[in-house]
């Protein structure tokens, strides 16, 4: 393979942004949708000759590449390369990139139709994927945050895509703000792992780390640094705030940016300096801890939730705190020395990834046939929505496989990568695993809930537009074609990602397809997914048990749960808005004014009225001058007799 | 002698002012006209020496020397090194952009015009003179332009900026002159690079050299502006036309951070080892509460002024940490910040021309009305937060990785990492500053306001691609900045 070919995969969405910004936009605005066949034709080609790669480092000895790099910057002893690394972890974030890319990039087609932003958003979704990709092949850390940034800067410009609606302006600041909170520690850890080894370049770093020619407590900083990034890009508790308002901006967007890009920065960053994490028992617990935490912490708010996509990004970041969980308690086992170095280093890989990977799938899924049912109902609240299973049957099909495969029921995508994380959790962090357990039954209900809600019953909609309840309205009806074959697409791999070797390929293990269900811990999950699909069931569809007795039974919970732990209200009202904004920060303008400024002003004040009054002496008359001069020369002579 | 490249570059523009003065019935477009051939002219021969440049050579080169004044021996002494060549680059250029983005000037222009290029032959003469009574005569030839362009050309209390400034320079200046004075009659020479070479500091008492040194950076502070001496600046920004603000923040801060380098650094590096932790506490001072101020400040003018206060103290941070790397970055900076903010500076006048509105509480909406300068203004806006890719980053990356490396200053790491909490708050004022102005939904009363003109498209997108140049390949100008940096390196012994 030519050495180009990682970089073409990078450089062909960014060419495609080029293009569009400064030759379509400007001059064939006319012509919108060739922005959007530009942008399909160098991701599809991306995606191509990811598969290439991909093949070519199966074949290759410990599936790693070599690649040349290049100098970027040489100041003194200092150098800063830029080079590509081309290993199993590359591959597959490329695969996932690429594809589930692709197919938003298909289906937004439809879903932008006769947006006037038409070439813009294909322009920032080529560079958002563009700039996803470098970060996945970028071999330093200081190329790879570049990027990390990049990413950071595409979902602000799409969150507030629409940026003449003020909460999408308000959400994207927020997402860009709240995210750069954990750059803060990603970049001070960059350079402090720099100022401690003299190297920027990931593997480097994981040679030292392993052969512990970095010191134990430099290592949890620098490693602990570097997760405070990856809270905030994966939106983990206590940075999780930005994602649910994220969805802001366009719905493709939200598919892209909760499966493949963005949110799944974090994850990749933790499993790319996965050694790093592993040297360190305090690092990886933290992850495990915080990862764990958030995946229940967000299902409680999606369990009470009215919008679809607010739910569906709670459950993202509770799927994401799953990953995180994968991957802090393998680490742990690492770190107590309960698995071997040579075995864990690629298992924690695996374990996180591999859900990582099925999750990019069913997720993007989920979100396209939110945007499938808000292209035929105009809203996103479940309340109004009912009976779409009519109109909608492909919408309603896939959204129900996806929904299956998130619950993680066997044999789809899901099952797979949930059932490592949990045994996993089971054997070094047993306290984690039962809230894992939990999430397990919640995941199951919150998505049920959407399921029935949407779907089943008799539609709910259309009462402020067309007068009165309708049980059809008019304008319901299935997606087009370009919408829905994307989703089918992804329904298929919804259901077949998990059989894919990703797992053996990253360095974990597979189960065998039936041998799966051997385990006791498969059925355990199994039966508490199957229960809250169960409660949702007999809550929403069968209407056993009436909502409103148990929302008034449960009144200070679901008011805890629907109010976000009042976290926004901590953050914006209290943080910024209290104590910065209008507390310190005003208390430093007013000393800004009053007391810096104001003694300069208060000297010149000074000077002049210092003038005012000594210009009265001035009088210009000859005697009074000479009283003074009369009085002084006696002063003087007194001086001289009394001190001699 | 060669070709006196430098001395055309900084009497080109007092020679268009002289000519703009004399032009017969001079009318508007002619007067601006010649102002943006000179201005323009003197940008491609700056140009030009950055091609001519020897970048394998330390020192000074393109040097003019010629004796000025044999009894004091004070010489007419013109030379430029990796530090002055990216400042005299930037001068010339934002010279040229002041002149565009002055085009719809239309009161006394011909005073208007010579006044702005008597003020770049001032700065340019700043960054190439290596004699210091020229370099300090040069010093004060920018202050008469200034007081007259703040307080003619002004708005609101232009007569109480105008003086403030002068008042401050002044100040300044007392100082400077002081420190000049008794480097002369201690060291026997205005000759700064023999002063530079000379060990001064071995050879007088320490008092005395921490005296110098002190006066010399107290007068360089008031311009950079340092805590507490910076109030006049964003009085003097809120009240000056565009122009002049590109022009103050874009070349008189840096002529701060580039004398405290070139003349207190490089005569005194022992001093400013003693002094550097002291010296990057201020610059933290600099950088967080000129952040923390900026939040609370409704005129776009006035923010943009007091955030640069705040980037300034990088530039602060850079210069006192002592490393290669961080005093390469920390001359980045200033030229990054010279083009970010005379960007945004030159985007807030836009705005005010179309709009007659700086109070941000009264915009909004405006991303509608007017895409281009609402696009330019997010780039300028993300540059100043230190997005990669824009030259903000790889100078504030290159003042934090020098500053973490550095070996000369006890607990630079801690400074360090609080110096990165700055850029957290530059990006919350800077996006609530983007979402305030320009998003939301369009108001009525900004109805049919134009969006920017071709010159205005032409001035604001040169300016932006320069920006992306550095932030994507920043070597281009440090590794001119670090044949500057190496000899300074050399005298603190690294």
């Amino acid at each position: 393979m030519p050495s180009g070919v990682p970089l073409a995969i990078f450089l062909l969405p960014f060419f495609s942004f080029i293009v569009i910004s400064f030759v379509i936009r400007p001059f064939l605005n006319s012509k919108p949708q060739l922005s959007g066949y530009i942008t399909i034709t160098s991701i599809g080609t991306s995606l191509i000759l990811s598969l290439w790669v991909l093949a070519e480092v199966s074949s290759a000895p410990g599936h790693m590449l070599s690649m040349p790099d290049y100098e970027w910057l040489v100041i003194g002893d200092t150098v800063i390369r830029f080079g590509v690394t081309v290993d199993a972890l590359a591959a597959i974030m490329l695969i996932v990139v690429t594809s589930v890319s692709l197919l938003v990039q298909v289906y937004s087609q439809g879903y932008m139709h006769g947006d006037p932003g038409y070439s813009r958003y294909f322009a920032f979704m080529s560079l958002f994927t563009a700039f996803m990709l470098g970060l996945v092949l970028a071999d330093n850390l200081i190329i790879l945050y570049v990027f990390w940034e990049g990413v950071g800067l595409c979902s602000y410009l799409l969150i507030g895509f629409w940026f003449h609606r003020p909460a999408a302006a308000r959400a994207a600041t927020k997402a860009f703000i709240v995210t750069r909170i954990g750059d803060f520690g990603f970049l001070a850890a960059i350079l402090f792992l720099y100022f401690k080894t003299g190297t920027f370049d990931i593997g480097e770093l994981h040679h030292l780390a392993l052969a512990g020619a970095i010191g134990g407590t430099v290592l949890t900083w620098a490693a602990i640094g570097v997760f405070s990034g990856a809270i905030g890009k994966s939106a983990q508790f206590p940075l999780h705030t930005w994602l649910p308002d994220a969805m802001e901006g366009p719905t493709p967007v939200s598919a892209l940016i909760h499966a493949a890009t963005m949110v799944a920065a974090g994850i990749y960053l933790v499993a790319r300096m996965f050694p790093i994490f592993a040297s360190s028992l305090t690092a990886v617990t933290t992850v495990a801890a915080i990862g764990g935490f958030t995946a229940i912490f967000a299902a409680t708010m999606g369990l009470v939730m009215n919008d679809i996509k607010r739910v569906l990004a709670y459950s993202t970041i509770s799927q994401l705190g799953y990953m995180m969980l994968g991957l802090g308690v393998v680490g742990i086992g690492v770190a107590n020395d309960a698995i071997s170095l040579e075995v864990g280093l690629g298992l924690g890989v695996a374990v996180g990834i591999f859900h990582l990977f099925n999750h990019a799938f069913f997720k993007s899924l989920l979100f396209l046939g939110a945007g499938s049912v808000n292209h035929a109902t105009g809203t996103f609240d479940i309340r109004e929505m009912g009976g779409l299973r009519k109109v909608m049957p492909w919408t309603y099909a896939t959204f129900l496989i996806a929904s299956l495969s998130i619950v993680g029921i066997w044999p789809l995508a899901g099952f797979w990568s949930k059932e490592g994380i949990l045994d996993h959790a089971w054997d070094h962090q047993t306290a984690l695993f039962f809230l894992a357990m939990i999430t397990v039954f919640m995941t199951a209900f919150y998505m049920f809930r959407l399921v029935f809600l949407t779907f089943a019953g008799e539609y709910r909609g259309g009462n402020a537009g067309h007068g009165g309840a309708s049980a059809h309205a008019p304008s319901l009806r299935e997606s087009p074609l370009m919408m829905v074959a994307p989703m089918g697409l992804l329904a298929i791999l919804a259901v077949i990602s998990g059989w894919l070797p990703v797992s053996s390929f990253l360095g974990g293990k597979s189960e065998s397809f039936f041998g799966a269900l051997a385990h006791p811990m498969a059925w355990v999950s199994m039966v508490l997914a199957g229960l809250g699909i169960l409660l949702a069931y007999a809550l929403y569809s069968a209407r056993w048990l009436s909502v409103e007795s148990l929302r008034r039974r449960f009144a200070p919970l679901h008011t805890l749960f629907s109010r976000k732990y009042w976290f926004d209200e901590l953050y914006e009202r209290v943080i910024v808005v209290r104590v910065l904004v209008d507390g310190i920060f005003a208390l430093l303008n007013w000393f800004d004014t009053r007391i810096v400024d104001g003694v300069v002003n208060g000297v010149a004040g000074g000077t002049i009225a210092a003038g005012r009054v000594i210009r009265r002496l001035e009088t210009g008359q000859l005697q009074v001058y000479g009283i003074a001069i009369f009085i002084g020369v006696l002063a003087i002579v007194a001086c001289f007799l009394i001190f001699g | 002698m060669d070709f006196p490249y430098l001395s055309i570059i900084v009497f080109l523009p007092i020679i268009g002012a002289i000519l703009i003065a004399l032009l017969p019935h001079a009318d508007p477009r002619r007067i601006k006209l010649t102002a943006a051939f000179f201005t323009l002219v003197t940008f491609a021969l700056s140009l030009s020496l950055f091609f001519m440049f020897d970048q394998s050579l330390e020192g000074a080169q393109f040097v003019e020397r010629a004796s000025w004044i044999p009894p004091l021996d004070a010489q007419y002494f013109l030379g430029i090194d990796g530090l002055s060549l990216p400042m005299l680059i930037l001068a010339t250029f934002l010279g040229f952009i002041a002149v565009l983005v002055s085009w719809k000037i239309d009161l006394r222009v011909r005073e208007y015009f010579a006044w702005l290029l008597v003020l770049e032959t001032g700065v340019l003469g700043v960054f190439c003179s290596l004699d210091l009574l020229l370099f300090f005569l040069f010093w004060e030839v920018e202050i008469l332009p200034m007081y007259l362009l703040i307080s003619i050309w002004g708005t609101g209390r232009k007569e109480y900026s105008a003086m403030k400034f002068v008042i401050f320079t002044l100040a300044g200046s007392a100082m400077m002159l002081a420190g000049i004075l008794l480097l002369y009659f201690h060291g026997g020479t205005f000759d700064m690079m023999e002063l530079a070479g000379m060990g001064l500091e071995g050879a007088i008492s320490t008092l005395l050299a921490t005296a110098i040194f002190f006066l010399l950076f107290i007068g360089y502070a008031v311009k950079l502006p340092v805590f507490p001496f910076h109030t006049w600046l964003p009085d003097a920004h809120t009240d000056a036309p565009t122009a002049v603000s590109v022009i103050l923040a874009g070349i008189l801060l840096k002529m701060g951070g580039y004398a405290i380098i070139r003349v207190c650094v490089s005569i005194f590096p022992g001093v400013s080892q003693d002094y550097a932790v002291l010296l990057v506490a201020l610059a933290l001072v600099n950088i967080l509460y000129g952040a923390a101020v900026t939040f609370r400040q409704r005129d776009l003018k006035r923010l943009i002024a007091y955030s640069s206060i705040s980037h300034m103290g990088y530039v602060l941070l850079g210069i006192f940490a002592l490393s290669q790397v961080s005093m390469t970055g920390a001359t980045l900076q200033m030229f990054s910040h010279g083009l970010i903010t005379g960007l945004l500076f030159a985007l807030v006048g836009l705005v005010y021309n179309k709009t007659h509105v700086r109070d941000i509480t009264q915009l909004g909406g405006l991303a509608r009305r007017m895409p281009i300068i609402a696009v330019v203004f997010s780039v300028a806006g993300l540059a100043a937060l230190g997005l990669p890719g824009t030259s903000g980053f790889a100078a504030e990356f290159l003042v934090f990785l020098g500053s973490f490396k550095s070996t000369l200053v006890d607990g630079i790491q801690t400074y360090a990492i609080l110096g990165i909490v700055g850029i957290v708050l530059t990006a919350g004022y800077i996006l609530w500053l983007l979402q305030r102005v320009f998003y939301g939904p369009a108001k009525a009363q900004y109805d049919g306001v134009p969006d920017a003109d071709r010159l205005e498209r032409f001035t604001i997108f040169s300016m932006v691609a320069v920006i992306m140049l550095i932030g994507i390949y920043p070597a281009v100008l440090t590794d001119i900045i670090k044949t500057g940096v190496s000899p300074i390196m050399a005298s603190l012994g690294l």
